[in-house]
């Protein structure tokens, strides 16, 4: 039996407000299935196991708002739920078999109460097997689940697959905002930002890249594609910073506990503009090993959710070093602050046509501008330096990105 | 399809992506980048959205064309009638 707690979603997150339940004692979960849905500073985040198995209790009523780390759920793990489903009476209701889970201290009025264990009821082994949050999305959507392909156990669909079913169907996401509240998410990055220039010694560089290479090889490959699948420019400087990160690791990581502790992935943390004046950094989880085309639609599909409101829960923890582009529009170049605990942020200014010299020649060229704000507590310039120049670099090569 | 259902469909499109802005009192002609404030994934969203409901197939190259809203209804409209009738 394993203990769904409430996750941590960002180093100045102390509680969390549970809002709604995706799924009931009974109900079979995988690991990165949507179960809960958490009210944050930061707006309303999808929250996912990562235990596989049944529910067997729901420990945290909606609406209460409990610390960190309290246990929200006990998930039965799939073995333990197998012998569980040989049609038997109820396990004993033994205390928890993990003494180190803290009492439940809700911190307000109201009192997280243990609902009733409900009689349990075997899942006839027939059944397709389909993942309470998948079974919700297909709904949502008008999806027949009779028409996706599962790839969990068994055959079990997980809510991936029935995002993967939906696929180009969504093109628009639903604009339901979720619980988005714009002021709630201004005060939390203002109480990021603040924190960032308190306690990280930022030191700023920047560096110029001719991209011309890289527009027209996007020219050239989007020429053949449907709107579906076609990627934008933006997407290139986010997986040449993925892969320089990974060459790089002192800008990949956390810096926790007055210690720098380099990350094993690369989760890069795409700064997405919310109309009407919010900001988020979800992360795009493994970048650097994601194929262009797939970190396209990973970077599509997380823009759409970030803006409706949908974020998940891991999304908002794990990003490694953030990267903030401007796009199009707007000006050349941006110094970000780093999001803490964080330890680098890279910016990307929009292309201009520059006179630029090449063998001695002068020709235009579109130009970016990239920098770097990095932790000083972790790296220097010349560290950095290095660090651009190698995102650089790999710009010039966008067929090998 | 009249071009005023083509209208319809592109001031729909742009609802879904920008929810509060005032289409009818926009001016036709300008830039919706920054009339409407959308940025390079909105605009692909809304290509994405035209692509699917209508089947034109709308080239990359082409985008600047379809940049304000009368020029992506004259595009749609134009597309639409490959026979070349107006």
């Amino acid at each position: 039996m394993v203990d769904f707690l409430m996750p941590s979603l960002g180093a100045d997150m102390e509680a969390g407000t549970l809002v709604e339940w995706l799924v009931k004692p009974g109900d079979w979960v995988r690991r990165g299935d949507v179960v809960a849905v958490v009210e944050t500073q930061k707006g309303a985040i999808e929250i996912e196991t990562f235990q596989s198995g049944q529910i067997d209790q729901i420990l945290v009523d909606l609406k209460s708002k409990v610390p960190v780390g309290t246990p929200l759920a006990r998930i039965r793990s799939e073995g333990e739920a197998k012998l569980a489903a040989v049609p038997v009476a109820p396990p004993p209701i033994t205390p928890a078999p993990t003494p180190a889970v803290p009492p439940v201290a809700p911190v307000v009025e109201r009192p997280a109460v243990t609902l009733p264990r409900p009689p349990v009821t075997p899942t006839p082994a027939a059944r397709a097997r389909v993942s309470p949050a998948a079974r919700r999305l297909a709904e949502e959507r008008g999806i027949d689940l009779s028409t996706v392909t599962g790839s969990g156990p068994d055959g079990a669909i997980t809510y991936a697959d029935v995002e993967r079913r939906i696929g180009a169907a969504a093109v628009m996401p639903e604009r339901k905002r979720g619980w988005l509240d714009l002021s709630a998410m201004r005060t939390a990055i203002a109480a990021a930002m603040a924190r960032s220039k308190r306690e990280i010694p930022h030191y700023y560089l920047e560096h110029q890249v001719d991209i011309t290479a890289c527009e027209h090889w996007l020219a050239e490959k989007n020429a053949s594609l449907s709107p579906d699948n076609r990627l934008l420019l933006g997407a290139l400087p986010v997986k040449a910073v993925a892969l320089a990160a990974r060459r790089n690791p002192a800008f990949n990581g956390f810096y926790r506990d007055n210690k720098f502790e380099p990350a094993q992935a690369v989760h890069i943390g795409v700064a997405i503009a919310i109309r009407g004046g919010g900001l988020a950094a979800p992360a795009l989880h493994d970048a650097d090993q994601l194929s262009l085309d797939e970190l396209m639609s990973h970077m599509r599909d997380l823009v759409q959710r970030t803006r409706a409101g949908r974020i998940r829960g891991s999304e908002m923890s794990d990003p490694t070093i953030t990267v903030s582009s401007l796009g199009e529009r707007g000006v050349e170049a941006l110094y970000g602050i780093i999001y803490p605990p964080q330890v680098a942020i890279v910016g990307i200014g929009k292309a201009v046509v520059r006179p630029w010299v090449i063998d001695g020649a002068i020709g235009p060229r579109s130009v970016i501008t990239v920098t770097l704000s990095g932790d000083h507590r972790v790296s220097d310039g010349h560290a950095g330096a290095l660090f651009l120049a190698e995102i650089g670099k790999l710009l010039q090569e966008p067929d090998k990105l | 399809m009249t071009e005023g259902d083509i209208r319809k469909m592109v001031e729909e499109e742009l609802n879904n992506i920008a929810p509060e802005a005032d289409l009818a009192s926009l001016d036709p002609t300008a830039d919706l980048r920054e009339a409407i404030d959308i940025d390079s994934m909105d605009f692909l969203n809304f290509i994405t959205a035209i692509h699917h409901r209508l089947g034109i197939d709308i080239p990359e190259i082409d985008y600047p064309k379809l940049i304000s809203l009368k020029g992506a209804v004259a595009y749609i409209a134009a597309h639409l009638k490959p026979a070349g009738s107006a």
